[in-house]
Order: structure tokens, then sequence, then C-alpha cells
């Protein structure tokens, strides 16, 4: 074949960008070969294919996404952890004249990658879907408000994480730390597909997350429960529309600012570059106003959860309901004016520091407040030690930690001695790991009954629980203490001997941690083997007060077969205060969305497109980019996009539901 | 119990013994601040966080379920006065702590002159800043003595007990310049100029490098920075200066190409305006400096005109390269010759040298309000500025 002809297909994809001398890479590959293969073969085997698609890729039922979302979260989970585990191995060993087992070209795409993968492909997807799977729910709604839209969102999200996972086995992924700084970003100093693996993966997964935050803010505005005024929300509600109010203002500027970097890369401009009047600080500057709002839409859903959590098994009303509302706003509004706190030393005044650094401060003010509010519902309460509420008091434990030494970075002179430095990388996994992961625990295992029908099995979540308590102490612990030794981030290997040791403790932590994610899996397997014994015919298995509670676990597609009105703020503890009883007759039938398989096949076309731009294939992105365009013209013209669920067929899943709580019954 | 409690400290009271904490001990008073208001902001903060720890355990084991003589009151939801407590409590921690950061923000602005030494020693007209230029390059440390006309690859030297002033910029990419037992660290950006100004009490050897990641080198981007009695200082002086190598825009050009692990090198002479011409990107001769171009700009611009004024460039540090659907790489051509350039950047620096005042602070507590007792307003200005170093946070 021509050499011209073979450089128009593969653009300047050849066997050389495959990464053949790697052996650790070529290693991983055939293990995720053979895995995946294992996976298809069972799937093919158990004809599972059809099922899959027409109940779960195609489904616009929200609480289905959720779901989806929360599986994708959980794999790229595991590879955003091996990434950090080989980083504590390699600064664990690279001492004394050692490189370490990583050279740096796979190093510096391992932290890059792990930074990435942690932010957009764990904790967006987990903090994404589990506001899917509730939020509906608890403002007592059918589905979300543009049910077709989330499917997009959720496979754009797929999308983006295909392309992160692609760069692992074919090229590179970028070596640019996860922010990917211009001019280190730019052209002239990351030449490789790196930088444009992710470029386009963010851009990808970006659309998804942009308009699911646009579905959500309009669900909860549009289609809460007659009688539920924004006052009487759940807290849990409340987090997530200022968590999709901060998604939808600030994810158009990270698009923006990749795109302007994009530009740079392929068409060159110079809008970060060195010359020409280019300005890196300006990409700095853009960044971080998407990035500070960004670690916000991670806590915020997660302090709704601690809300539920604790006045739940605290048996006891929130303490402090309206503050609480107020302290969530206003976290909403100043997380935009604090962006700069992230690089006071790249030489901005005394006065524009000390504004954003007060300004950082003034947030510890109404997160303090919330922390007393979940103190007060505990106290004079009856609390329940179930899991969900040990992860709630091991994150009120750590993430105190974490939040003093934010505050202390917050403190320019301070940060000038601290910035990148392992107490850095300390204090964010403090509130990350402390914050949203704990969080994340908590709410699976408060919400997994009522998305399947049984509980989790306790033993095996309290050993998870402890491996990630002690394993996070061991690990990040050491890294205060190296920030403070002046140890820097991102070192592929170290002259001083004597940091060693604090090292391989980190190690030990990340080993812990290991057991933690390990247990967790076991505990889902076990759980779904003993489902008989850990059933919840009910819906209510933890005495709950908000409405997701009042229907059956796991809920009819219809959620609610009559929408039910709300007198108060914990609306389900308040219907069974005054004897709600259930409707038994009078179905009427139920409008719903009908499934599409439209937004698999756009979020395919995007993965082709940006895998074209990528690696220069031209004609790749052209055509995909047309096919883009005529499918999502093509489904406009797609009318048959609802049905209505017959009464008969409610009234015969309402009955079921009452023999067997008939059943229970009879049994207690 | 207790003592085997102890006993599990133990070991980690040992490691810890064994540590360098740099960053708690540094050897130049500019940190040594800083750590103070590190270590003030910590206690303030755990005035707050430690009673709120405690309360969580004790509300935990208190209200536990099991607990049969605990209060419950499952619909006490509100209290004003509590809630009162619970707003107020955080927001005077974080007005003492404000106002403290206010003051240190900008008594230890690295871009404003250090007027003192140590506790107790203000800079005095004996005191003769000694001026270092720094350059990070792809990935090496670059440093200047403009007053000495000698530079240093990957080492750093300075009599203790006098004020540095180091003037930053980068070649390629953004590094982080931070010698953690000097001073807090600043950004190194390509043409741009950081500052930061510094002084080292304790002779002896410290290390130094980049706190930002740079690319593949990063790791080995160290250097030695000595802290030296003067005499030692000028003996370093001395055998800098008779170094063989020299520092000029050629030699420059090569050291300027990616390079890991540098050894130390001295250069004995340096072109003085070398500096000036990094931080403009203009070494390569025939193109234009930034300051060039910002001026023409300033004036209007060349019009149409120069949009052609580019020629194509030969090599651009890692690999000739441009975007792949951009023009060729290229430059902007100089209109003037690289010594006229050199001369006008060494005016600009030269004028901005003498604008160093010694910013007066008294702002900072409020120039309107007089001390009780005080004389005229601006003496008074200045004892509350001296007032407030003596206040050493």
């Amino acid at each position: 074949m021509p050499e011209t002809l073979t450089k128009f297909i593969f653009g300047r994809l050849t066997l050389e960008s495959l990464p053949l001398h790697e052996p650790i890479v070529v290693g991983t590959f055939v293990v995720v070969a053979l895995g995946g293969l294992a996976l298809l073969g069972a799937v093919t085997y158990f004809k599972l294919w059809g099922y899959l698609w027409r109940e779960w890729f195609t489904s616009v039922d929200h609480k289905k996404i959720g779901i989806m979302y929360m599986v994708l979260g959980l794999v790229m989970l595991l590879r955003g952890f091996s990434d950090a585990i080989m980083m504590r191995l390699q600064q664990a060993i690279a001492f004394n004249g050692s490189e370490g087992y990583l050279n740096a070209h796979h190093y510096d795409q391992i932290f890059t990658a792990h930074g990435v993968i942690m932010i957009f492909f764990v904790a967006m997807p987990f903090v994404t879907g589990l506001m899917n799977f509730v939020v509906p729910l608890q403002i007592g709604a059918r589905d979300v408000s543009f049910p077709f839209l989330n499917n997009f969102s959720f496979w754009m999200t797929v999308g983006g994480a295909i392309l992160v996972m692609a760069s692992l086995f074919v090229g590179e992924f970028a070596r640019t730390g996860w922010l990917a700084y211009p001019p280190l970003s730019g052209i002239n100093y990351s030449p490789d597909v790196g930088v444009d693996y992710y470029i386009w993966a963010l851009q990808v997964a970006g659309v998804g997350t942009t308009l699911s935050g646009i579905n959500l803010i309009c669900t909860i505005i549009k289609m809460r429960a007659p009688g539920m005024t924004m006052m009487r929300m759940p807290v849990f509600t409340w987090t997530s529309l200022c968590t999709n109010v901060l998604i939808v203002a600030s994810f158009p500027v990270l698009t923006a600012v990749l795109t302007l970097l994009a530009l740079d890369r392929y068409v060159g401009t110079n809008f970060f570059t060195n010359d020409f009047g280019g300005n890196p600080m300006m990409y700095v500057n853009l960044i971080w106003i998407w990035g500070h709002p960004e670690v916000y839409i991670l806590i915020l859903p997660l302090f709704g959860v601690f809300s539920e959590v604790t006045s739940t098994f605290s048996g006891k009303r929130l303490f402090g309901y309206t503050s609480m509302v107020y302290a969530t706003v206003v976290i909403t509004i100043l997380s935009y004016l604090v962006w700069l706190h992230h690089f006071f030393t790249m030489g901005s005044g005394a006065s524009v520091n000390s504004f954003f650094g007060i300004t950082t401060m003034i947030i510890s003010i109404p997160t303090g407040a919330k922390i007393f509010n979940w103190l007060f519902t505990m106290y004079r309460g009856r609390i329940r030690f179930e899991l969900p509420m040990m992860w709630t008091v091991a994150f009120m434990l750590t993430f105190v930690v974490g939040g003093m030494t934010g505050v202390l970075l917050a403190v320019p002179p301070a940060d000038f001695v601290l910035h990148n430095s392992l107490f850095l990388i300390a204090h964010f996994h403090n509130v990350i790991i402390g914050g949203v992961l704990f969080g994340l625990f908590a709410a699976i295992a408060y919400w997994w009954p009522k998305a399947f029908g049984f509980k989790l099995d306790p033993f095996w979540g309290k050993v998870s629980f402890w491996c990630w308590v002690l394993g996070f102490w061991f690990a990040f612990m050491p890294l205060y203490i190296l920030g403070l030794m002046g140890v820097t981030r991102r070192m592929r290997v170290f002259d001083d001997p004597s940091l060693q040791i604090w090292f391989v403790i980190a190690a030990f932590g990340a080993v812990l941690i290991a057991g933690g994610i390990a247990a967790f899996l076991v505990q889902i397997f076990v759980s779904i083997r003993k489902r008989a014994e850990l059933v919840d015919v009910t819906g209510d298995p933890w005495d709950g007060r908000t409405l997701e509670w009042s229907t059956s676990s796991p809920p009819p597609a219809y959620n609610f077969a009559f929408t039910p009105v709300i007198r108060d703020n914990d609306a389900w503890f308040d219907m069974k205060r005054a004897g709600y009883r259930r409707p038994l007759t009078g179905f009427k039938p139920i409008h719903m969305p009908k499934n599409t398989g439209t937004g698999v096949i756009l979020a395919a076309f995007s993965v082709a497109l940006g895998f074209g731009l990528i690696w220069y294939m031209w004609w790749l992105a052209a055509l995909s980019f047309v096919c883009l365009i005529a499918t999502a013209i093509g489904h406009t013209f797609n009318y048959h996009r609802d049905f209505d669920i017959p009464a008969a067929e409610v009234t015969q899943t309402e009955e079921a539901r009452t023999t067997l709580l008939a059943a229970q019954e009879a049994r207690a | 119990m207790k003592r085997s409690g102890a006993l599990l400290l133990l070991p980690l009271a040992v490691l810890l013994s064994g540590c360098d904490f740099v960053v708690l001990s540094p050897a130049g008073d500019v940190a040594a601040q800083q750590r103070d208001l590190l270590v003030v902001s910590t206690l303030l903060m755990l005035l707050i966080i430690v009673p709120v720890m405690a309360l969580t355990v004790f509300f935990a084991w208190r209200y536990r379920q099991s607990s049969t003589t605990a209060t419950y009151t499952p619909d006490w939801d509100h209290s004003t006065k509590l809630e009162l407590v619970i707003w107020a409590a955080p927001l005077l921690i974080i007005i003492c702590l404000g106002a403290l950061t206010w003051l240190g923000t900008h008594l230890l602005d690295p871009y404003r002159r250090i007027d003192r030494i140590e506790a107790g020693q203000p800079v005095t007209q004996n005191h003769k800043p000694l001026r270092v230029e720094v350059v990070a390059l792809d990935w090496k440390w670059l440093f200047i003595y403009p007053d000495y006309g000698i530079a240093s690859v990957n080492e750093l030297a300075a009599p203790v007990n006098q004020p540095i002033d180091f003037r930053i910029t980068s070649s390629t990419v953004m590094n982080s310049f931070y010698i953690p037992a000097l001073a807090g660290q600043i950004y190194a950006m390509p043409g741009m100029e950081t500052k930061l100004h510094a002084v080292i009490n304790r002779p002896g050897t410290y290390t130094g490098f980049s706190a930002n990641y740079s690319g593949a080198g990063f790791s080995g981007m160290r250097f030695a920075f000595h802290g030296l009695s003067d005499q030692a200082f000028a003996d370093w002086v001395a055998q800098t200066k008779s170094a063989e190598a020299t520092l000029n825009r050629e030699t420059y050009l090569a050291l300027e190409r990616p390079s890991e692990n540098e050894p130390v090198r001295h250069y004995a002479s340096v072109d003085l305006d070398l500096y000036g011409a990094i931080l403009n990107l203009c070494v390569e001769p025939g193109k234009m400096c930034m300051n060039e171009m910002m001026s023409i700009d300033a004036k209007g611009g060349l019009g149409l005109a120069g949009v052609r004024n580019t020629l194509p460039l030969q090599y651009d540090k890692l690999a000739r390269r441009g975007a792949v659907f951009g023009n060729d790489p290229s430059y902007v051509a100089s209109i003037c010759t690289a010594e006229e350039a050199a001369a006008a950047s060494r005016a600009a620096r030269d004028a901005d040298d003498r604008g160093w005042p010694l910013r007066d602070l008294s702002s900072l507590r409020g120039v309107g309000l007089l001390a009780p007792g005080a004389g005229s307003r601006r003496a008074d200005a200045e004892t509350r500025s001296l007032g407030l170093l003596r206040f050493e946070l």
C-alpha cells in the first residue's frame, strides 16, 4: 500500500504507537483483554445481549441509568486505583540510586491518568448516578424531565471513559498532570497524542455532564410532588440542585478552555503559547474557574447524603434544616470566588492573594455550620450504628482534619511553603476520600436496599469500612509529614534515603485500601448470594423519613402509583405518623417515556469522532461527525417516544406488593 | 492499656525525630515567618476542630441506641441560640484568621523587599542586596549573578544575612522555584518574570528544586543552595570566575536544550543582556523581543505589514513541529539589532531597580487611625509599620 494511502487511512497511528515495548502495559493489556473476552463470552453464552440492550443500555428509566453510572464509576475506580498503587510502589522503591520500575514516560502518564480518571470517571459518575437514582424518588416524580437526554448523557460519559481506556493500549495518555497546564500541554512540548486523548475524552464526557446537570435542575424545579415547596425538599435534593447549578455554570468554562487548547494544537492559534502574545496563565485561570466549583460539585451531594443518613439513623429530624439549606446555597455561590487560591504562587499581588485566601476561609463557615448541624442531629438521638452511620461518623472525624489543612493552605504565606507539596496531596485526598468516597459508601449502603430489594451484607461492609478508614490514615498521614519535610508532588525518584520509610508506610496504606476495595466487591457478591436472607419486603428497611422509602424496593418502573402529596419536609415520616394507608384500588394508566437506542449510537459516533481527531484520521472524524449530526436530526423525527402502562398492569404490580406485605405482616 | 498505647507511639516518635522538617525549621527569616504563620493558623483552627472531634465521639457514644439513660427528643430540630453559636464560632475564628492572613500576605509578599534580616535586625543602607537572575531550563536551573558577571548551573550560593533579590523566569514551560529552607516558592514561567526576596540566616547547604512538574526530567531538577559566610562567598565567586566556560547567546542556546540530571557548571563570565533576552524570548538572533513587540503594539502596531513580519523557525526546543492545520512554525522577526533590543531591556530593568521603594505598610492597619499619643501622621505611620514588624505574627 502506498505510504500516502496508509497515512490517509490511519493518520499518525502506526504499529509503533502501540506500547509493545512497555512490558507492564502489555501485561495489563493481556489481563484486561482476557477479562474482557471472558465477560463478553459469558454475556453471549447466557444470551444476555438482548436483555442488556432492551432493559439497560437503551433504558430511559432514571433508576437504571443511575445504577449504570454507579457500575461505570466502580469499574473506573479499579483502573484509577491501579494507577494509585503503581505510583505508591514506584515512590516506595525509587531510592538510593534506584530508578524504580517505571520510566518517566510511563510514570508521568500514570499520575495524569490517576487524577483525570478519579475526578471525571469515578467521582463524577458516582455522584451523577446517585443523584439520578435518588432525586426523582425523593421528590415523588416518575422520571427526570428529559429521560432520553439522561440516557444520552450517560453514554457520553461512557464514551469519554472509553477514550481514556483506549489511550492505555493505543498510543499514550497525557504526560502533563491532570489539569494539563500549557505551555507543557501545547503542541511544542507535548506533540504526541496524549494531550489529544485528554482533550477529546473530557470534551465527550463533558457534554454528558452538562446535559445531565440541565436535566436534573429541570427535574427538581418542575417535577416535585404537590405540596413540596422548596423549603420542604429533602436536603439531598437541595444539595443536588446546588450541585447541578454548579455543573451547568462551570462545565461550559471547561469546554471552552479545552476548545481553546485544542485550537492551539490543531490550527496553530496562540491562546496559550509562549510566543505570539499567547498567555498560559489565562488557561490556568480558566481551568480553575471550572476546577474549584468542581470540587464542590463532588462534595455537596455527599453533604446531602450525610444529612439524610444522620437524621434517619439518629431517629430524629435534621437539626437546623433551614441553616443547612442556606449553608449549601452560600457554598454554591462562594465556590466561584476562590479559584485563585490554586495558584497564589504565580505572582499575584498581596491584595489579590489575601482576597482569595479570605474568601476561601469564609467557605469554611457554612461548612462548619453543617458539621455542627449533623452533630446536633446526633445529640439526643437514638443512633443506630448501621454501615451508613459508621461511614458518616468516620467522615466527620476525617473530614474536619482535611478541612483544617485546607484552610491552612488558604493562607497565602503558608501556601508558599506547601503549594504542590505532598501536604497538598494529603489535603485533597483527605477531603475527597474522607468526604466524597466515604459519603458514596454511606450512600451505597443506604440506598442499595431501595435499588435491589435486599440489604448489603454488614460483615463484609465492616471489613471494607475498617480497611478503608485505616488505609486512608496510613496512606495519607505520611504525606502530610513528607510535605512538611519539603517533598514535592509528581516526583519519580528521590535522593534522600530518610524519606523512604514514609513512602513505605504510605504504600502499606494503599495496600489496606486495596483490601477495602476487595472487601467491597466481596460484600456485593456475598449480598447477592445471600439476598434471600437480607431481603427487605417493606421498602423501608431503615425506618426512613423521605419519599423514596414509601414505595417498594426495587421501585416499579413508574415509581409511585399515585403521586404523593407532601405536608412536611420529612414527608414519608409524616405520612407514617399520620397513619398513611397504601391505596389499593382506583389505579389509572400511567404515561411513561419509551426506551431508545439513539443515545448509545450518538455516543459511539462521538467516540469515533474523538478517535479520528486524536489520530488525525480526518476521514473518520468527518464521517462520524456527519453521522452524529444526521442521527441527532433523525431522532427528532421519532414520534413514538411514549406509551401508557395500562391500569391493569399497575393494579397487578401493586397487588403483588400488597400480597408480599401481608405475608410479611403475617410472619411478624 | 495506657502504657501499651505509649509503646505503640514510640516507633512513631523515633521516626519523627529522625526527620528533617525543613518547612518547620527553616534557615531563612522569610521561611521562618511563613512557618510561624502556619503554626499560629493551625493552633487557631484547633480551637474549634478539637472540640468538634471530641463532641462527635462523645455524642456517637452517648446517644447510641443501646444507651437507655440518654434523653431522646425525636422532634427537636431547632434552637435559635444554638444556631447562633454554630455560625458565630467559625465566624470568629475566620475573622481572626482573615486578619492574620491579610497582614501576613502583605508582610510576606515575595515581591516586597525584605526589611529585616531577622527578628530585631532591620535592613539598613549597609545591606546591599545580592541580585540573582534565575532561569528554569529543561531540566536544570541557571543562576546569573549580574553584580559579579558570573553564572552557575544547578548550584546557587549566597552570603548569609544579606538580602537576596531573585528575578525568575523560565525558558520553556512552567516550573516553581523553591528552596524550603530559604523562603516560599514562586513560579518560573516563560515570557514572564516573577520576583522573590529572601535572606538566609544560617550557613549551610540546602536543597532547592522545582515544585511544579515540567516534563520527563522533572525529578532531577534539583540544586544545592549554599548559604556562605562573606569570606566563603567571596571564595566561591573567585572560584567561579576561574572557570573556563563563559555564557553568551550561543552557549546558552546549547545549554537550553533539554537534558536531565545535569552536573554543576560554572561560567566565569556572562553576557549581561542574556537574562533580558531569555525573559523576552529573543535569545535566538533575529527574533523580536517581547518588550519590543509590546512597545510597538502600544504605539499602534505594525498594521497589516506586521502580519508578514515572520521568519520560519529552525528550532523550537523539543522538536520542530507546528499545529497540524496551522502555519509552519515561525517567529516574529526583529526590526532592531540584538544589541539595541538588549540596551532597551537593560534600561527598563535599571529603571525598575531604581523604582523599588520600601513599601509603606501602614495602610494595613488603617492609616486614618492615629495611635494614642502619636505625633505627626507620617512619623506615626512609620512607627506603626515598625510596630507591625515587631508583631512578627
